[in-house]
């Protein structure tokens, strides 16, 4: 047999070149530097790993994915031995399997914990491999007793080192994917083991609760806080009124939880099942996503009218986008001085958080006291957000609980739905079906999209069709790093809308203005960015950016199905922009400015319009300085 | 530390090998070195001239290459490198100055064991006088373009960082843990750059090479283990010390001058070595046979095997760097299985399961530290099999 592999993209320097490698006889031929794990599975060998993630630089410390090589004296991991020359590797022999089955018992030996009660039971991967190299006793002994203190004080995440196995994948995804480095080791020999910096709870740490280390442990020592038992006895309470808001991103990974293929959207079928879970309202968050374009996109045409008409000095640009909490504490961590780049506008899930508790409940004669606001989110720093104490403008906290994609799941499988085979049905008012614009937040360019679908057509007064097909802004689109769009302002402008002709009596001073744009996700690459900007680099150019905390953005995010990869997250973002192209066959609106809700919204509620006194009560925030030193005092 | 034989390093005239060297090719040095046979005296025997070729072959992009000294000499029972450090560290730098010639290096480091920081005035002493008189510095003895400097590092008391790529990982700033392989030093070590890492002692024995010629070198040891080797007794003798003798020497010999005549056993290289019965003291110190790295500790009459292998796992248990998972979880597990036989409650199935553990350890961890660590308990089961079982349970 004989299969070609492409060359990897980033290949190390002087590879190029063509060998031939020989796995359990099949031959294979890969381009030089491909590594043995890469090659076996190319030819549908599976070899098992641990410490290996596909996100990740490869360290080679589990020992899991060792092999035989022929020429060489000792067992080689494959996840690290890049083919160069012609090479001849048999993966399961019995020297292979002893060497595995030994090394999988002395990580069961030390890992504390009982698989029954574990977050991760069903899908942890040391379980996994103990039942593959049939573990059918503890041959290095067992853990009796915990040695160490489960990190629980915190709202979003869980951290239990008695469940660790060293594999340093939240190690490497906390410093290298996503630059926080919240996450540390320390210690020597069968004394190391994964820490923060002075010990101190996560939660008093640089962190910034992406729970993208959550996504890549590979067994319950990273988990999110597990909120489902008090939902659950919300939705048991008749004196409760319980309604859920759900996000685009979790619809599109659900499927994954129920045994589908990523990127098989649940988003109808889900609504359905949320009802038969007991929720006496289900909610689309692409509302309040509507609202937030609304909301952001006057804000930017307001700090932009102020700085290049008005001439103001300290107007902060780049503006840039708040909806992702987890990069908002970054920002308030890693660059304080640059917090008033941020938007005021609250995340969509508090925006409509504030709007159930008010708005909603008055409409409905609820006493707001009985209202149990609760959210399905990708997100596992939403739960941080929901705690803010500055989240409470209702007079309540305005969201109760955050579930993750991972958690609702759970909770349907225990209610006995089977999620895929649920009938559809749609959402309910009076915030009704949101619009392509407000799905779209669920894919890293998709807020950068959905406002410049509003802001084009607010100011020339085209329909934005007209400028780019289908109103699909492909180039913010995509999962480069970071990507960086100029649109010039045609000539011909149109007339300011009702909306916000309060504030900007025409827009002459737009017409043939360059806007300079970018997109950004994960938040290495968001420090590299605002970095950049510091240095008065190319982005420091630029009116509005977009940030993501996560790879990919909220499809990526650290509250969606576990496993993740570019490829997992490519096919949700398939089903998130397959959905905003649904709405337009079916003629609903793709822009938030149309949406029927949003609109009401302003002539009932925020009768002074975007940006006015009330949305600032309801619908914008503050930001706290907190820098890079955790608080004294706090040992954990 | 006592010296206890003459050292033929003493009698080697300091510089003429520098100046033998600089009047070849870079590459015909590489190949003297070469041709000496000489192998890495640390322990694990790499062939120098090979080393020394792949660093010079190795694309160096920005034109860096290193030479790093390894003087983290932490091995249990290992103590030549200090002799040498203390006594005549000139030969080492002289040696260090010799390859960075040879491979076009620009840097040398010599990374000092953080126990050793003591040494650390008399080898700066040293630097300075070589740099005062030409032998360091820019242009050395008067060779247009040679520049090459040696700075002195100081490591902090893991044992691991012995271990190359764990040195080098310190050199950088970083936890001291070992690096996959591939690439090897010699094409990315420090900084990124090609880089050689070798032993003080085989630094110390270039000079001489270059000096007398490598058939000088050759014509003393066995073929596949050329050159003098210096040995660092200890234990159950009456002279420990430092001692020099040819590869090829019995172990017999070396027990016979160093007083240790009454040897129950020997541990061949240290703590990550094996243990040889009195049986096999007729065989020869040498990569063919009983290899070392320099240390021998001679085990006496009345000393306990499983006291040694005790003492000696414990020591792994806490030098380990945790990093993979046979070294980190393997080793306790050893531990307790030794404790286990000198309690007489070790049965035949656990034992097996021991040392089918020690396998995978030698087969299976990331670096020589875990490959080696179980060495001394599986040749005990293997050598001592009768006198570590027969306990009786207490």
């Amino acid at each position: 047999m004989t299969t070609t592999i492409p060359l990897p993209t980033e290949a190390p320097a002087g590879v190029g070149a063509t060998v031939r490698a020989t796995i359990n006889g099949h031959e294979v031929d890969v381009a030089s530097g491909t590594t043995i794990l890469e090659a076996a599975r190319a030819c549908g060998i599976r070899i098992p790993t641990l410490c290996h993630h596909p996100d990740l630089p490869d360290v080679g410390v589990c020992r899991v994915c060792v092999v035989e090589v022929a020429g060489q004296k000792n067992l080689q991991p494959s996840c690290v031995f890049p083919i160069t020359q012609e090479l001849e590797v048999r993966t399961h022999t019995p020297r292979v399997a002893a060497a595995r089955r030994d090394i999988i018992d002395l990580l069961l030996g030390e890992h504390y914990g009982d698989c029954r009660t574990c977050a991760r039971n069903g899908s942890c991967e040391l379980q996994d491999l103990a039942s593959e190299y049939g573990v059918d006793h503890y041959r290095f002994g067992q853990r009796t007793e915990p040695v160490f203190v489960r990190d629980d004080t915190g709202p979003s995440i869980v951290f239990d080192p008695d469940k660790c196995i060293l594999c340093l994948r939240c190690v490497r995804t906390c410093a290298e994917l996503q630059d926080v480095r919240a996450l540390g080791v320390t210690g020597r020999g069968a004394g190391v083991r994964v820490t923060t910096f002075a010990d101190l709870p996560l939660s008093s740490e640089f962190c910034i609760n992406c729970g993208q280390c959550v996504n890549r442990c590979p067994t319950g020592a990273l988990t999110a806080m597990d909120v489902t038992a008090r939902v659950r006895a919300a939705l048991d309470d008749p004196r409760k009124h319980v309604v859920i808001q759900t996000a685009p991103a979790p619809r599109a990974a659900l499927g994954e939880e129920f045994g589908l293929a990523p990127g098989t959207p649940m988003t109808w079928q889900l609504n359905t099942g949320l009802r038969e879970l007991g929720f006496d309202k289900v909610f689309d968050t692409t509302f309040a996503a509507d609202l937030t374009i609304i909301e952001e996109g006057v804000e930017l045409i307001g700090r932009l009218y102020h700085a290049l008409v008005l001439g103001e000095p300290d107007i902060a640009l780049p503006m840039f986008t708040s909806c992702s909490p987890g990069w908002v504490k970054f920002l308030e961590h890693a660059f304080p001085d640059y917090l008033p780049h941020l938007s005021t506008c609250k995340s969509p899930q508090q925006m409509f958080g504030a709007l159930i508790k008010t708005w909603y409940a008055e409409h409905h004669g609820l006493d707001p006291a009985d209202v149990v606001s609760v959210a399905l989110m990708p997100c596992v720093a939403k739960k941080f957000e929901a705690s803010r104490p500055e989240m409470t403008d209702s007079g309540f906290a305005d969201v109760d609980f955050v579930l993750t994609a991972r958690e609702l799941a759970k909770m349907l499988r225990r209610q006995g739905i089977d999620l895929p085979t649920e009938p559809k049905s749609d959402f309910d008012d009076p915030f009704g079906t949101a619009t392509g614009s407000g799905v779209i937040f669920g894919a890293t360019g998709g807020v950068m999209e959905a406002a410049l679908r509003t802001v084009l057509e607010m100011v020339t007064g085209e329909p934005v069709e007209d400028l780019y097909a289908h109103a699909d802004i492909t180039p913010v689109r995509g999962f480069d790093d970071v990507r960086l769009l100029e649109l010039t302002i045609p000539d011909a402008v149109g007339p300011v809308p009702p909306l916000i002709a309060h504030f900007i009596p025409d827009w002459d001073w737009l017409r043939g203005v360059t806007l300079r744009v970018a997109v950004a996700h994960g938040t290495s690459t968001a420090r590299r960015v605002v970095e950049d900007i510091r240095a008065g680099g190319r982005f420091a150019g630029c009116h509005f950016i977009e940030f993501m905390a996560c790879p990919g953005g909220c499809l990526g995010g650290g509250g969606q199905p576990i496993p993740t990869s570019l490829e997992i997250r490519k096919a949700r973002a398939r089903a998130i922009y397959a959905e905003d192209a649904a709405y337009g066959e079916a003629g609903h609106t793709r822009k938030s400015h149309e949406n029927p809700a949003v609109q009401r919204l302003y002539a009932e509620l925020l009768t002074d319009g975007p940006g006015g006194a009330t949305s600032h009560h309801l619908l914008h925030t503050g930001y706290t300085a907190r820098g890079t030193f955790v608080p004294t005092g706090q040992r954990g | 530390m006592t010296i206890r034989t003459p050292l033929t390093l003493a009698t080697v005239h300091l510089d003429i090998g520098l100046r033998a060297a600089l009047g070849q090719a870079p590459a015909e040095v590489v190949e003297e070195v070469a041709r000496s046979g000489i192998r890495g005296r640390g322990g694990a025997g790499f062939r120098t001239g090979l080393k020394w070729r792949l660093a010079s072959e190795a694309p160096a992009p920005d034109g860096r290459r290193h030479v790093v000294c390894n003087a983290d000499e932490g091995e249990p029972g290992t103590f030549k490198d200090r002799a040498l450090l203390s006594e005549m560290p000139d030969l080492v730098f002289e040696g260090m100055t010799i390859a960075a010639w040879a491979i076009g290096a620009t840097s040398g480091v010599v990374y000092l064991r953080g126990e050793y920081v003591y040494l650390r005035q008399g080898l700066e002493d040293c630097l300075a006088r070589r740099r005062a008189g030409g032998l360091l510095g820019n242009d050395i003895l008067g060779m247009p373009g040679f520049n090459f400097d040696i700075d002195i590092r100081l490591g902090s008391g893991a044992y691991v960082c012995g271990e190359e790529t764990a040195l080098l990982e310190s050199l950088e700033g970083r936890r001291g843990e070992p690096r996959n392989r591939f690439p090897y030093p010699v094409v990315r070590g420090l900084d990124q750059a090609p880089t050689i890492v070798n032993n003080v002692e085989t630094f110390a024995w270039v000079p001489a090479i270059l000096a007398r010629g490598a058939a000088w070198f050759v014509g003393i040891g066995t073929p596949g283990s050329t050159g003098p080797k210096l040995l660092s007794v200890s234990g159950d003798v009456a002279r420990p010390g430092v001692y020099e003798f040819p590869f090829g020497v019995t172990i017999h010999e070396v027990l016979k001058a160093s007083g240790g005549d009454d040897a129950h056993a020997v541990v061949a290289g240290g703590a990550c070595g094996v243990c040889v019965p009195a049986s096999d003291f007729t065989r020869t110190i040498s990569y063919e046979e009983v290899s070392t790295g320099g240390a021998i500790i001679v085990l006496g009459p009345d000393r306990d095997l499983l006291d040694v292998a005790e003492n000696f796992l414990e020591f792994f248990v806490d030098e380990s760097c945790g990093q993979c998972t046979p070294c980190r979880l393997g080793n306790p597990v050893l531990l307790e299985g030794v404790r286990s036989l000198k309690r007489g409650e070790c049965t035949a199935v656990r034992l097996r399961e021991l040392q089918q553990l020690g396998r995978t350890m030698q087969d299976a961890s990331k670096c020589g530290l875990g490959q080696t660590s179980p060495n001394f308990f599986l040749s005990l089961v293997d050598q001592f099999g009768p006198e570590i079982l027969d306990r009786v349970p207490v």
